[in-house]
């Protein structure tokens, strides 16, 4: 079994502007992991995110799987992402099963992918066994999200918390290298959260899918990730779960942060 | 009399040039309104007016340069949309413009409007030849040829650009041969409306399948139904009273909008929907 990462970042800075959004930041994720991002808002996190997926200039070095440059780019398709909130014409014609399968990549894209995966000496050729009917795939992957029963019905028609399902269904079509969720969760109620939750720690231990995750819950975060990075513009921790809870101080500082933010964010002194 | 309407082969050339301009436009429209360019058709076709005026100004086929200054035209507004900070309306408002204003300084400078100005602004769909009827069949069949083949991709961009750019696909490549797409479409359909009413088989008929609620596949079927209906009653209704089939054409496709849009708040397409779909939906 090869030891290379699926993501690794280094010396990451991005700015805006005079300032810097995201300072010098440096993390790898490997297979499996399921990695919880924390930080308050304005910490970075989707600009992270974004520079991860190509929408985003930044200076240092992102990897997939070791690739940088134009191989990078060509394994880019192959992320799964789910964004806070994709907004979306309340009377878009179309469903669930027209969105979900908009997740389908060529198997040009793919055959592609697989060959450079097999490149870097690992033993992931997930891809090749994707190959194969859309059909099964689509129903494979609401099937997983557990709204198989839901594929007819119009998107304009679905709470939050499925709607952000199908999104997660939308990007296991293709098998992802690394699914990447951007507060996923937000706005969505505590039943549906619970839903999602289960539903990540499935596509991750069973279909054995490396997630990168970011959000302002510790509970969910102490509950369903295996490792933890906590960044606020720079990176304060990156390392297993268990250290980071057990860590008293960088618990209260972080939570002093969040909380000094939210009370910002709210005109609160 | 509709028989005897049919027995006419202009009657005939305009059905079967009629019933291909409404799937383009209705299938085309179907993108442009989502994207919210449903004012995109009016802006191209008063370049179009530019384009034929260039055309008779210097004696060349008007439909041929109305096709290249229309092209031209949807992909300066493109690039406006996307370089500047100019909102899509107004990009559309200043192409628009530019158009009609080319349009009116060779027009003037030609010697004023001729008749073949007017069928170009007001439709001339029972005067086309047998040229021009082939031409409007072969150019149809190959918009929605592609329109079929790329409809994922387009649909994909249309719901959200930036997931579509997160998906790999070309996104900068596939929006300028939208706006080719639709340039093409508009142009070859304003034989049968006329630049003036053309943005109103682009914009009505998929506003008002949209008001069914279905998916994707079943609103652009909805939509070429409003579109075909329209047209064909259009062109045999306005042989029957003797009036402007472009006229008659807009006002039943607005007559069926005012129909399914009075049907859905008394709640009769809801009632279709719960039928065909029994599951509930939760509510965050």
């Amino acid at each position: 079994m090869s030891m290379t990462s699926v993501l690794e970042v280094e010396d990451l800075s991005i700015g805006y502007n005079s300032h810097l959004a995201v300072d010098k930041i440096s993390f790898d994720v490997q297979e499996g992991d399921l990695l919880g991002i924390v930080g308050p808002n304005g910490a970075g996190k989707t600009t992270l995110f974004r520079a991860i997926l190509g929408l985003q200039q930044y200076s240092g070095k992102i990897k997939l799987f070791g690739f940088e440059g134009s191989k990078y780019r060509s394994l880019l398709p192959l992320i799964g992402y789910v964004p806070q909130k994709v907004t979306f014409e309340p009377n878009f014609p179309a469903t669930v099963y027209d969105i979900v399968s908009m997740g389908v990549i060529s198997d040009k894209k793919l055959v592609k992918g697989a060959k450079l995966i097999q490149q870097c000496g690992c033993c992931w050729n997930r891809l090749y066994k994707e190959i194969g009917n859309n059909d099964d795939k689509i129903t494979e992957a609401l099937e997983t999200v557990g709204l198989e029963s839901l594929r007819n019905r119009r998107i304009g028609e679905l709470s939050g918390g499925e709607l952000q399902r199908v999104f997660i269904a939308k990007s296991l079509v293709k098998d992802p290298l690394l699914l990447i969720l951007d507060e996923p969760v937000t706005s969505v109620d505590v039943e549906s959260q619970t839903k999602f939750y289960n539903v990540i720690k499935k596509i991750n231990e069973k279909n054995n899918i490396t997630i990168v995750w970011s959000s302002h819950d510790l509970d969910a975060i102490s509950k369903y990730a295996n490792r933890v990075a906590c960044m606020n513009k720079k990176l304060f921790f990156h390392g297993e779960k268990e250290k980071f809870f057990s860590d008293k101080e960088l618990l209260k500082t972080y939570t002093e942060s969040s909380m000094q933010m939210h009370m910002h964010d709210h005109g609160m002194h | 009399m509709v028989l005897e309407a049919l027995s006419y082969t202009f009657v005939q050339k305009a059905l079967v040039a009629g019933i291909a301009v409404a799937l383009i436009c209705s299938f085309m429209g179907t993108f442009l309104v989502l994207r919210r360019y449903s004012l995109f058709g009016d802006g191209i076709a008063h370049v179009a007016f530019g384009g034929i005026s260039v055309g008779l100004f210097l004696g060349v086929f008007p439909l041929w340069t109305a096709f290249i200054v229309s092209i031209l035209g949807g992909l300066g507004l493109q690039k406006l949309r996307q370089s500047t900070q100019i909102s899509g309306d107004s990009a559309v408002a200043v192409v628009l413009v530019s158009g009609l204003a080319i349009g009116v300084i060779l027009v003037s400078s030609s010697g004023g409007f001729s008749v073949d100005l007017f069928s170009f602004l007001f439709g001339s769909i029972l005067l086309i030849s047998n040229e021009d009827t082939l031409m409007i069949l072969a150019i149809s069949a190959g918009i929605i040829a592609t329109l079929a083949v790329m409809q994922k991709q387009f649909l994909h961009l249309t719901f959200n650009e930036e997931q579509a750019k997160i998906a790999g696909l070309p996104v900068t490549l596939l929006n300028y041969a939208f706006v080719i797409l639709a340039s093409i479409t508009v142009v070859t359909s304003m034989r049968l409306v006329g630049i003036l009413l053309i943005s109103a088989l682009i914009v009505i008929p998929n506003i008002a399948a949209m008001a069914f609620g279905k998916g994707f596949k079943k609103t652009v079927g909805i939509s070429m139904s409003i579109s075909v209906i329209s047209v064909v009653s259009g062109i045999l209704l306005s042989y029957y009273y003797n009036v402007a089939p472009s006229g008659t054409i807009v006002m039943i496709a607005v007559a069926i909008l005012i129909g399914v849009l009075v049907a859905r708040s008394a709640g009769l397409i809801s009632k279709i929907d719960i039928k065909k779909q029994p599951q509930t939906t939760h509510n965050s």
